[in-house]
């Protein structure tokens, strides 16, 4: 199989630091020229709904829309949150530090072309539904388009 | 020390922390002619090891680069 000059990568980490690194290797790749796929699934949806409005159809579903809130700036470390504490902190030192934030990093991944692919079956199980998604990313995918992303690719990760 | 090249594009990448100088740079490449020459500034030792790996990956000419003090001076030529 030929492979083309792409990373693919699956998010599966809804945490702040873990979404932190995936766009920062993906802006990085794409920057250096590769063409990127994100396949964003379970809690890395948060990473690319466009807000934190709730969401959940059912008893569980809003729920866990309640608990879960979507959005990237809602989201919090994968350690040392205290109940979005460690959140802020974060964000204030890496502020202090003039590192990027996260919904610039994301900004400038889809300005580079990286292409967003937020994953149906867990859309379906925690009832999140494709208007909550950002208008940047692809309609929602299964695996099989995954694979067959990651098949072409010459580096691929899971985060 | 004189720089025997003219640049075309100048950017300034003073303060920026990774990803963001790599970023900044294609942008401003994307935007050239090949063979034109851009000449960076920047203040994050970390674009001593990430340049020129940018370069090799991009497939962009490094020409230089160099530490001047608290700042990092590059020049890369576009070459695709």
């Amino acid at each position: 199989m030929e492979k083309d000059n792409k990373l693919s990568m699956v998010v599966f980490s809804g945490d702040m630091d873990k979404v932190m690194a995936a766009f920062i290797i993906a802006t990085g790749a794409a920057a250096s020229g590769m063409d990127v796929t994100m396949f964003f699934t379970f809690w890395g949806l948060k990473a690319i709904q466009k807000d934190s409005s709730l969401t959940g159809k059912g008893l569980f579903g809003r729920m866990l829309g309640l608990m879960n809130r979507g959005g990237i700036d809602t989201i919090g470390p994968s350690r040392f949150n205290f109940g979005g504490m460690g959140r802020w902190m974060m964000k204030t030192m890496m502020k202090q530090k003039n590192v990027a934030s996260l919904p610039e990093l994301r900004d400038m991944a889809i300005e580079l072309g990286v292409k967003m692919m937020p994953c149906q079956m867990s859309m379906d199980v925690l009832e999140v539904g494709a208007d909550k998604m950002l208008p940047a990313t692809t309609p929602p995918v299964g695996v099989a388009a995954f694979v067959e992303e990651a098949v072409h690719s010459k580096a691929t990760l899971f985060i | 020390m004189s720089d025997p090249i003219k640049p075309d594009v100048n950017l300034d990448l003073k303060g920026l922390l990774c990803p963001m100088p790599v970023v900044k740079l294609q942008l401003a490449v994307k935007k050239m002619a090949a063979g034109q020459i851009i000449e960076g500034v920047a203040t994050d030792p970390g674009v001593m090891a990430d340049i020129p790996a940018w370069a090799r990956t991009s497939g962009n000419e490094l020409v230089s680069i160099e530490q001047q003090g608290k700042e990092y001076h590059f020049v890369v030529r576009k070459t695709t």
